[in-house]
């Protein structure tokens, strides 16, 4: 009966809304305010708000204002916004391919974009007009060539396109990108702690400026799968009875996948490659409000920007002074979940 | 409704469909037929848009097919496919709804009372709406089915387009989709295309049948006339016997299994049959098939034990049948592969008789009394009583017969018998005039069904022959057995 109302409970859509959202905004907060220098909650507040509006409160202490808003905000923000991207990107691509263990990560397509980033910043390379922008730029293009390149092989292997099938050659693909990576690191000799730490993904000490960059291209891509919430809810039954269903299934395949490579390439254009976030999000979303992609997509949204600032927050205070690359905690939650997914997959195979 | 002409295609370069051409009209229940590999899920794919036409074309309601959008064509047809992937759990309400994509146009796409109102009927018609809150991965393969049933009766289709729509599905549920299916397509106009593996399913409720062999129409007829014998075991290439259904004008087709049944050397004769004071009993082998009147196993069918049982001339039961069934429970008979026969006439009486023809035989065994001979030409003018007074013949043939040489033999030892009670000059008792038999005469033709084929069994073929003249002297010889041992 406990059980039943729980349930009833989380079912409940606004329920959810009002539960994830209350999860992104004690993130937030937490992470604004836990760091070397602590500051205190109500003052955060304080200063977002004097500094939105234009109230001004006299006893703000200058020192809080200068790392709330030019250290730790721009941080939270960005980590919340990648952390979005990969969540909602990793609940698209598992809608569209009906495989629960699928996400940027584990499709290839977050190495595809570290190969784009990595040529831009090692090369140095600058699009005239464009400039800044050339990063993630290269970054979307290079995921979107990868995730054609693994479905086509994928494919090839086996028309059903198994779950199992898909994953391997995700991983092929990340084995033999991470190789060029390498490759192309150990040529410009350039010092390797550094690169890795961005390999493995960070959000630290990128400022206002990469907000800038990855933002448009969120937006972008966030708009274009919640336009396609239906049509993933049909394609999840395959994609012969979503075109049954009316669905014009390659048009809104090619929209779907090239969103998803927008929003990783950009992500991964900022902060590396930051791993099992785009898995571990959406199956938890799944599991607590269903799989409905017109409430999963953007609860994903939430759940996910809040779960990359925690995990932001602990990978930099857990042995502070030194700071942990971010993949390694969201590595260290995700993999143990995708064993899970795998094994529980297995059983209900099994079963039935 | 839908108009297919000559159209070729398949999933590669080589055409698993060869130019083909039929129409299907609105309201009309259309089979597809044909064995493994011959191109029915291909064709249906043609139609419902899936793989590609690489010749000819096809009209939907005077349209070409290539003219509707996506969404357009999903709003006159809807497909069942055989097999639909659920990675989700979905509930069955969010899966039965995603039904209404295709009529919900604009920007954002809202849920209107009457998509709710759609969604509630079509999931109360497919029996899905008890669980509606379930997740579909947790339910059984058959609701499954029922439950994309009721998701493709959400488009509001005008064409139904299924891939054995009864796979998975329990016999009840075959029969009540396939029959909501047909009252659909009388009451509402619905067009339903269907592919069958179950011939009979298929005979019992299309209004035509396709038959496909390798890509190629064999044939587009009435069910009748696709399912014939010779057809359907050149183009399955197995073996099939075609049988009436009992209750309804179709066509029935049964397997013959390949496995050579144990059959030992069966030969009936004399020496199988053991006379008591209380019953006359023959045990074959192995069964045999089966045509008689008998009080039980009476009809077609196969049975190995026969029973002739003696009982008193006062014999009167309400409930004979089931009487009779108790008998032959106790003595250690299984009834349902016992004909069972009762008489009056002392058993001792009993004469029989086995005749070898060429590559056949036939063993007749007869206990005749004639206490209330009847003339058949005048019985109306008798009242209704039975009395037990019995002509019984058992007719075993060594041979295989045919169904009319059934029917056959059952005339010609009929005739024998009236033949037999005319020559010894039986009167009947009212009308005075000669008998042709008794009011409670019964009959047995069992054929072994192995060895030489026998396909006629009239008055003047091999077999008539060797029956009219066993049956003739049995009857005879039964008939005076018993009359002399009324003078004594």
């Amino acid at each position: 009966m406990q059980r039943l109302s729980i349930r009833k409970l989380l079912n409940n859509k606004a329920a959810a809304y009002v539960i994830a959202g209350s999860f992104l905004i004690l993130s937030i907060l937490l992470g604004i305010s836990i760091g070397a220098v602590s500051v205190p909650i109500f003052t955060i507040i304080q200063i977002i708000i004097s500094k939105l509006f234009g109230f001004s409160f006299d006893q703000i202490d200058p020192m809080f204002s200068s790392i709330v808003l030019n250290i730790r905000l721009p941080r939270v923000i960005l980590a919340g916004l990648v952390g979005a991207s990969l969540a909602i990107a990793g609940a698209a691509f598992q809608g569209l391919l009906r495989n629960p263990l699928a996400d940027p990560y584990t499709l290839g397509v977050s190495s595809g974009a570290s190969v784009g980033a990595v040529v831009t910043l090692f090369f140095n390379l600058s699009i005239p007009i464009i400039g800044s922008f050339t990063l993630p730029l290269l970054s979307i293009l290079f995921s979107w060539v990868t995730i054609f390149l693994v479905l086509t092989f994928a494919r090839k292997i086996e028309r059903s396109m198994r779950v199992e099938t898909i994953i391997l050659t995700g991983i092929i693909f990340s084995s033999f990108l991470g190789a060029i990576i390498s490759l192309m690191i150990a040529l410009t000799g350039d010092e390797l702690r550094q690169i890795i730490g961005w390999l493995l993904g960070s959000v630290s000490m990128r400022g206002w400026e990469y907000i800038k960059i990855i933002l448009p291209f969120f937006v972008l891509g966030s708009v274009i799968l919640m336009f396609n919430t239906k049509e993933l809810n049909a394609m999840s039954f395959g994609e012969e009875r979503a075109r049954h269903l009316g669905v014009n299934v390659q048009k809104r395949k090619l929209m779907i996948l090239t969103a998803g490579s927008i929003l990783t390439g950009a992500a991964v254009a900022v902060s590396g490659t930051i791993g099992f976030v785009g898995l571990v999000i959406p199956h938890l979303s799944r599991l607590l409000w269903g799989p409905d992609h017109r409430h999963l997509l953007p609860l994903s949204i939430i759940t996910g920007s809040g779960f990359l600032i925690l995990a932001d927050l602990i990978s930099r205070t857990i042995i502070s002074p030194t700071e942990l690359p971010i993949g390694v905690i969201t590595a260290l939650i995700g993999a143990p979940v995708f064993a899970l997914i795998l094994l529980q997959r297995k059983r209900m195979e099994r079963s039935g | 409704m839908l108009s297919v002409q000559h159209v070729s295609g398949g999933y590669t370069d080589e055409s698993v469909i060869k130019n083909i051409s039929f129409e299907v009209q609105t309201g009309e229940m259309f089979g597809i037929l044909g064995p493994n590999g011959s191109g029915k899920t291909t064709l249906l794919k043609m139609i419902s848009g899936i793989l590609p036409i690489s010749e000819g074309d096809i009209f939907i309601k005077g349209k070409r097919l290539l003219e509707y959008n996506t969404k357009q064509l999903a709003q006159i047809i809807a497909v069942l496919s055989q097999h639909s992937s659920q990675s989700f759990s979905y509930t069955v309400k969010e899966t039965v709804s995603l039904g209404r994509y295709a009529h919900q146009t604009g920007w954002f796409q809202t849920w209107g009372e009457n998509d709710e109102r759609i969604v509630q009927r079509v999931m109360k018609q497919t029996g899905v709406a008890a669980f509606q809150n379930k997740s579909i991965q947790e339910l059984s393969g058959g609701e499954k089915q029922r439950v994309f049933l009721a998701q493709a009766l959400a488009q509001e289709p005008e064409i139904l387009l299924l891939d054995e729509p009864t796979n998975h599905l329990d016999l009840s549920y075959q029969k009540e989709l396939l029959d909501l299916l047909k009252n659909w397509t009388t009451e509402t106009g619905l067009t339903v295309l269907s592919i069958f593996h179950d011939l009979n399913l298929a005979g019992l409720y299309c209004d035509r049948l396709l038959l496909l062999e390798n890509g190629t129409i064999n044939i587009n007829h009435i069910p009748n006339e696709v399912l014939r014998e010779e057809r359907i075991r050149d183009v399955y290439h197995t073996e099939i016997q075609k049988h009436p259904h009992p209750k309804v004008a179709a066509p029935q087709m049964v397997l013959l299994p390949k496995v050579k049944q144990d059959r030992k050397v069966n030969h009936i004769d004399e020496s199988m049959l053991c006379v008591t004071k209380e019953f006359i009993e023959l045990n074959s082998v192995s069964p045999l098939r089966t045509m008689s009147s008998g009080v039980i196993g009476s009809g077609t069918g196969w049975h190995h034990t026969f029973v002739n049982r003696h009982v008193d001339k006062d014999y009167n039961c309400s409930d004979h049948r089931k009487e009779m069934a108790d008998f032959l429970k106790v003595n250690g008979f299984e009834p349902s592969e016992t004909v069972g026969m009762m008489t009056a006439v002392i058993l001792e009486d009993v004469s029989y008789k086995h005749i070898k023809g060429d590559g056949f035989s036939v063993f007749v065994v007869v206990t005749a009394g004639v206490g209330n001979a009847i003339d058949a030409s005048k019985s109306e003018q008798h009242t209704f009583e039975t009395v037990p007074g019995t002509i019984n013949t058992w007719i075993f043939v060594n041979g295989e017969l045919t169904e009319e040489a059934f029917i056959q033999c059952i005339m010609t030892a009929t005739e024998a018998k009236a033949k037999a009670l005319h020559d010894l000059n039986v009167i009947d008792g009212v009308t005075g005039t000669i008998a042709t038999g008794t009011s409670t005469d019964s009959i047995l033709i069992a054929a072994t069904q192995t060895g030489e084929p026998l396909e006629y069994a009239g008055t003047i073929t091999p077999l008539g022959k060797l029956i009219g003249k066993a049956v003739y002297e049995c009857t005879t010889e039964g008939i005076q057995k018993s009359q002399k041992r009324k003078k004594v």
